[in-house]
């Protein structure tokens, strides 16, 4: 059976973020699967990576070809089982999937934000999550996960908001971006801000920043692979071109797929919500911002912790898990923690593997 | 019997205080961290090599955490006295460097709970001593080649160990394949398994 859904959306009065701006009003995006229980106590939260969106299983029609960006692992009998648990995936703030982001309508100037869109942060985009759950009524969420970004939300949950989560899964994430992390997001950034369509973010009534926006997904989806991987995937590869006529145009297998992923990643995607969101990602520092990372989890005692790394991913890597890990440790906080044998990179956390998927059923239904 | 109520699982779930927190090295499918959580209400958390052996944890609902390098150095990280007791049950005979190891759960855990199998107990005494063949038994049920023990060592062996690095012996109970409860001064000769809880 397909499990369909929709997009729904939740708007409120206003927010102050992080930088002292007060943004109003708001749009969130999301969506929902399962049914909330009586006693509000079966939510499961997911939250998206950088350039995800709130369709995180599940089709729209049966006739759509793609699923949800996680529907290995979330539906009827999968590891987050919609049948027990009730699950949301939101749009984050600043994006371009639904919730307010530089492409909203500024009310004061009835255009769009674009650059006068306030710079938001990782906590703001939770902020943002808590209204939703509250509107659910929902007191205490029975878990909160995501990869990537989405794990750095995961982990703002549990620092900012410990009394209204049971447990965290943060998967292939970090607590601080390391400065490769944000190098890679500069190269993205600038590719977008380069493009002679950018006109300093005012490209709404024009052509986009295309080839910009397209160049930071091709760079990105390099970090979220890996050397073995794209030996495997690609290899030396080609489409059997004659190199000395074709010169410059597409031959090799991994170029075809980079250039396909940089195209089709501009049909969805709004450039200035990728530099947002980038720059909130390069900002996250759970560190800086409570002294040191042992203090940024001194109060949150109660909530149990499942940290997930993948071998290969050389974006996040695992040591960057095992900070978390020891920190959590020394506050004596109750954490596993699972160093995944993958070839995949990055992207190891988007891809089906039942042993991952055992783990997270597991614990979630000892959450 | 069920793993769960194995003789050696007894006598350090008796020797456990109520509510303390246990690092169990070596951990397994975690049937000892299950029963020390329902028996002892303890504050668990279990690590072991394998990846198996984790997501079975993980799945249960026990704390685990994948320590890759060697045990030695992968919890250097961690504070001394994190734990009120670290676990070191049929363990310590199958890591390469047994006694950093020790030394190492020392500085980590207030007491420390070593469990092995005697190699000098009568049955494998004779086994090899008659057959001329590496002994097997139910405590150690591995052919040479494919044993994950690779430091047999006996009761004395431990003993003069806790002499030589200043170790506190503060409990010892000696277990026989009929017999679960055999005094101190048989034990080289007549247990088939030593637990100890030890200190510095």
């Amino acid at each position: 059976m397909v499990l369909l859904s929709k997009i729904q959306e939740f708007k409120f009065d206003k927010l102050e973020l992080e930088s002292g701006e007060v943004l109003s009003p708001i749009t969130i995006a999301y969506e929902t699967y399962g049914n909330l229980n009586s006693d509000k106590s079966n939510a499961v939260l997911i939250c998206h990576a950088l350039s995800g969106d709130s369709h995180v299983a599940g089709k729209y029609s049966k006739d759509d070809k793609k699923a949800g960006w996680w529907d290995n692992l979330v539906g009827s009998g999968k590891a987050i089982d919609t049948d027990r648990y009730f699950v949301i995936c939101s749009n984050i703030l600043g994006g371009c999937r639904g919730s307010t982001g530089p492409s909203s309508v500024n009310p004061k100037t009835k255009k769009p934000y674009a650059l006068d869109f306030p710079l938001i942060t990782v906590g703001d985009i939770v902020n943002a999550q808590k209204k939703l759950i509250d509107h659910f009524g929902i007191k205490k969420l029975l878990c909160v996960t995501g990869g990537s970004m989405g794990g750095m939300q995961a982990l703002q949950w549990a620092v900012c908001y410990p009394d209204s989560v049971r447990s965290v899964i943060p998967i292939a994430t970090t607590s601080r971006l390391s400065a490769q992390g944000i190098a890679f997001n500069e190269v993205g950034r600038r590719a977008i801000m380069a493009d002679p369509n950018f006109n300093n973010g005012n490209y709404y009534d024009s052509n986009p920043p295309s080839d910009g926006l397209a160049i930071a997904r091709m760079v990105g989806h390099i970090t979220y692979l890996s050397d073995e991987s794209m030996h495997k995937k690609f290899g030396r590869q080609t489409q059997g071109e004659d190199k000395f006529k074709s010169k410059f145009d597409i031959n090799f297998q991994v170029e075809s797929y980079l250039r396909h992923q940089g195209l089709s990643f501009t049909q969805r995607f709004d450039a200035n919500s990728y530099l947002y969101i980038a720059k909130a990602g390069d900002y996250f520092d759970l560190a800086e911002t409570f002294g040191s990372l042992m203090k940024a989890f001194a109060g949150s005692k109660g909530v149990k912790f499942l940290v997930i790394s993948f071998t290969s991913d050389w974006l996040f890597p695992s040591y960057q898990s095992w900070e978390i890990v020891k920190a959590l440790k020394a506050n004596s906080i109750p954490v596993s923690y699972r160093n995944m044998e993958s070839s995949a990179g990055h992207d190891a956390f988007l891809l089906d593997d039942p042993q991952f998927d055992n783990i997270i059923g597991g614990f979630l239904s000892h959450a | 019997m069920p793993d769960k109520y194995k003789p050696d699982y007894n006598v350090i779930v008796k020797w456990v205080e109520p509510g303390s927190r246990v690092l169990d090295v070596g951990c397994g499918e975690g049937s000892l961290l299950e029963r020390l959580i329902t028996e002892k209400n303890i504050r668990g958390v279990g690590v072991d090599k394998s990846p198996g052996n984790l997501n079975v944890c993980i799945a249960k609902g026990l704390n685990v955490i994948q320590v890759d390098l060697d045990i030695q150095k992968g919890l250097r990280d961690f504070p001394d006295k994190t734990f009120d007791y670290v676990i070191l049950n049929d363990t310590l005979q199958a890591l390469e460097h047994p006694l950093p190891v020790l030394l190492e759960m020392l500085r980590l855990g207030k007491k420390v709970i070593v469990g092995f199998p005697n190699f000098a107990h009568i049955v494998s005494r004779s086994y090899l001593f008659f057959q001329g063949k590496m002994p097997m038994s139910k405590t150690l049920p591995y052919m040479w080649y494919d044993t994950p023990n690779i430091h047999f060592m006996t009761i004395n062996d431990f003993r003069n160990l806790c002499k030589e690095q200043k170790i506190k012996v503060l409990k010892e109970h000696y277990l026989g394949e009929r017999f679960y409860n055999i005094p101190a001064f048989f034990a080289n000769l007549f247990a088939s398994e030593a637990v100890y809880l030890v200190n510095l």
